[in-house]
């Protein structure tokens, strides 16, 4: 029994060792590790609000999406690694984040004019402006494949009968800004102001194209509600501050653990290196972005994670007072415990819960940790502080119980 | 000590050196409470909290120059592009935080180009930038404000299922000191709040009650316990000390995390631990002295109650 238990003891210390050694560099890979927030390495977010023009037009769903379909194309122009790019409808809105670019200046510059759709003859002529397009819709074509079905407004459809004539074979540039967006071959003249272009693959990549066609159409006027911006060293100024403080907080908890808990205070500690490593994982599962207030949250949640061992061991000291022994009142002090803690990690938990449902961007990456914090720090509890305090006491029934910070007086 | 049997209260009394009576000594700890949160609200109702961008909107420029300027140099060269408003300079005068109405990005270029030719060069990469519309600062409030009522609420009903109303009804009034302590506070010195400052208020609205909890779930069990000629006050006064170690040290261990994100976490953290650390203090301040004995309070009143249709009880 005790040699038995020493060995598992042994074994689980190698064990959280190994994992803590293997952990280290798939956690802080830079592209596949933990997501950092652009607090943390640089970039921008913003909050792109649509306006309504000035004869008060209603903003629909369309228009947003619209929106959306041609910031998302410049975004990706811009060469971001998992650039976010959101529409709110209810409020009217496009958030956008750009973590780690480069040049936020220049993304904002080409972020924030508006779209606009041209038609060019091959010599790169504007021969029509987007305005004179009142529709684009993807859709199945004649032949295999699929189409964009255009349809120009009176105007335009003469424009584009003259120009459709004199084009006959050759090709007519679709430019979204200075961007081609397809090129298609001219072979018919088109009098009615209805035009297809063909060569599509997939219905959702003429959907696409057609979207972004109506766009250039139809801008809707958007504005900057919101922005930060964060200069690269600064981020990454605040990333090696936050581990410090971490680092140091850790330091003086384990301390704080080993002074007053003696035994028991090891396997806090020990407890808390498994948490820490639970919690890291699950942002990396889960693709969590890491912000500046959500490495707060967690430094706290580390602060909170050593109450349940502390909730467990006053628990047991107490037991042991009672007159049980060390085995009994580690089995009765941590059942006891259990329903002390539930309750008081519960409401904790709702108001992280409220913070995610009503709180924006970072503040929702601080409700997210502090989140994961406690539901980890109460797995931890149960299955690996548990384990090895059972390993503990099961070691020599005649152990101390000034171990466990209890002078029995007799 | 042979046989375990359930800690009586002259036995928890001893186990603490420094022990006295919480729970009898109680109007003095409320009065501590109200010395507190008065000041505060009064300031709150006079002066307000000190708003930052996050809730007013406007545009908020933290620029590092490569060498030292001035004030003066800053606040001319906003003025010839037709702005104003407050800069602080820190970081042996290198560092300027600006702060104007929210800038479109022209007038913001426009600024910055200024402060390059008029002021000095400075380090694109160290730059920060937050911008607010005003539409965003009005949302925020609320909300935090939604988010506080349906928090409470959901406490409410959790703790009355677990416990009872009354339990509910104690530490909603304890949190609602810490959240007024720390709101005070903010207000009376003036310190600036800003987004994060909200999720502390509620952060600190789930940690506090954390705290009380523990005491409860002492109490919930105490009361089933309780022998005859035992008073309620002395019960209580019980629970309380024998959850004195767990709420001292956990705190404790709180408040370190706390500190070394406030020491070395960095500006953008500081209003956030600040507020933390202000709001997990008074948390635990209320934990021990105040929520159990509004408990207290409300149940001896209650008490009374059904004797008073009865027999007249007199001695």
């Amino acid at each position: 029994m005790r040699r038995e238990n020493i060995i598992k003891l042994v074994a689980l210390v190698l064990l959280v060792a190994a994992a803590v050694a293997l952990s280290i560099k798939p956690l802080v890979d830079p592209v596949k590790g933990i997501l950092l927030g652009l607090d943390l390495r640089g970039g921008v977010h913003l909050v792109l609000q649509a306006d309504q023009d000035k004869k008060g037009t209603p903003i629909t769903k369309d228009d947003i999406d619209k929106a959306k379909a041609i910031i998302s194309n410049r975004v990706n122009d811009l060469g971001v690694s998992e650039p976010i790019v959101q529409a709110d409808y209810d409020k009217k809105r496009i958030v956008i984040d750009l973590a780690g670019v480069t040049d936020p200046d220049k993304a904002v510059e080409i972020l924030k004019t508006t779209a606009k759709l041209t038609f060019r003859d091959p010599q790169g002529n504007v021969v029509i402006q987007g305005d004179d397009l009142k529709d684009a819709k993807g859709g199945q074509g004649q032949g295999s494949g699929f189409v964009v079905n255009l349809t120009f407004s009176s105007d335009g459809a003469k424009k584009f009968a003259d120009l459709t004539t004199k084009l006959v074979g050759q090709k007519l540039g679709v430019y979204l800004d200075d961007k081609l967006l397809t090129n298609p071959t001219v072979n018919t003249p088109i009098l009615n102001g209805q035009a297809e272009i063909t060569g599509y693959d997939t219905l959702q990549a003429a959907a696409d194209h057609a979207v972004l066609m109506r766009s250039g159409s139809l801008p809707v006027s958007m504005s900057i509600a919101e922005k930060r911006q964060v200069g690269a060293s600064l981020g990454i100024d605040s990333l090696h501050r936050s581990i410090q403080a971490g680092l140091y907080g850790l330091i003086f908890i384990f301390l704080f653990m080993l002074v007053f808990y003696h035994l028991p205070g090891v396997v806090a500690d020990f407890s808390l290196i498994v948490y820490a490593l639970i919690v890291l994982w699950v942002f990396w599962m889960f693709r969590v972005v890491l912000t500046l207030p959500g490495i707060a949250g967690f430094i706290l949640t580390i602060g909170m994670a050593v109450d349940f061992n502390i909730i467990i061991y006053e628990r047991v000291k107490e037991e042991i007072r009672a007159g049980k022994s060390i085995r009994a009142g580690v089995e009765s002090g941590f059942s006891r415990a259990f329903v002390t803690v539930i309750d008081a990690h519960v409401t904790t938990f709702i108001a992280a819960m409220t913070l995610y449902a009503f709180g924006t961007g970072s503040i929702r990456g601080f409700a997210l940790t502090l989140g994961i914090g406690i539901i980890a720090s109460l797995f931890t509890a149960i299955t690996f502080t548990r384990l090895v305090l059972r390993l503990i006491v099961g070691i020599s029934p005649k152990m101390k119980t000034t171990w466990f910070g209890v002078r029995r007086e007799v | 000590m042979q046989t375990g049997h359930a800690a009586t209260y002259e036995e928890v009394q001893k186990i603490h050196p420094l022990y006295f009576n919480i729970v009898k000594k109680r109007y003095w700890w409320f009065a501590i409470s109200l010395l507190i949160i008065i000041p505060g609200v009064i300031s709150l109702f006079m002066q307000g909290l000190n708003l930052g961008i996050d809730f007013k909107g406007g545009t908020m420029l933290d620029v590092t120059f490569s060498k030292a300027v001035t004030q003066a140099s800053i606040t001319d060269t906003m003025k010839s592009v037709g702005l104003e408003g407050p800069v602080q300079l820190s970081n042996g005068n290198t560092s300027a935080l600006i702060r104007t109405e929210a800038l479109e990005e022209t007038k913001r270029n426009e600024l910055l180009a200024a402060l390059e030719t008029k002021v000095g060069t400075y380090d694109k990469t160290t730059l920060k930038e937050d911008k607010v519309g005003p539409a965003m600062g009005q949302e925020l409030t609320r909300n935090a404000f939604y988010a506080l009522i349906i928090a409470m609420g959901l406490m409410i009903g959790y703790i009355t299922i677990r416990f009872e109303f009354v339990f509910a009804i104690s530490a909603i009034i304890a949190l609602l000191h810490d959240v007024l302590v720390v709101v005070g506070i903010f207000s009376l010195f003036r310190w600036e709040v800003d987004s994060t400052f909200v999720a502390a208020i509620l952060t600190i609205f789930g940690y506090s009650i954390n705290d009380t909890v523990v005491i409860f779930d002492r109490i919930r069990e105490n009361q089933n316990k309780m022998k005859r000629g035992e008073t309620y006050e002395d019960m209580v006064d019980k629970s309380v000390w024998q959850t004195m170690r767990r709420s001292i040290n956990t705190v404790m261990t709180v408040l370190i995390a706390l500190l070394s994100v406030f020491i070395l976490g960095g500006q953008s953290t500081r209003i956030f631990s600040l507020a933390m650390l202000i709001g997990v203090f008074s948390g635990a301040y209320s934990s021990i002295f105040n929520a159990s004995q509004i408990l207290v309070e409300i149940k001896t009143h209650f008490k009374k109650k059904p004797r008073k249709g009865g027999k007249a009880v007199r001695a």
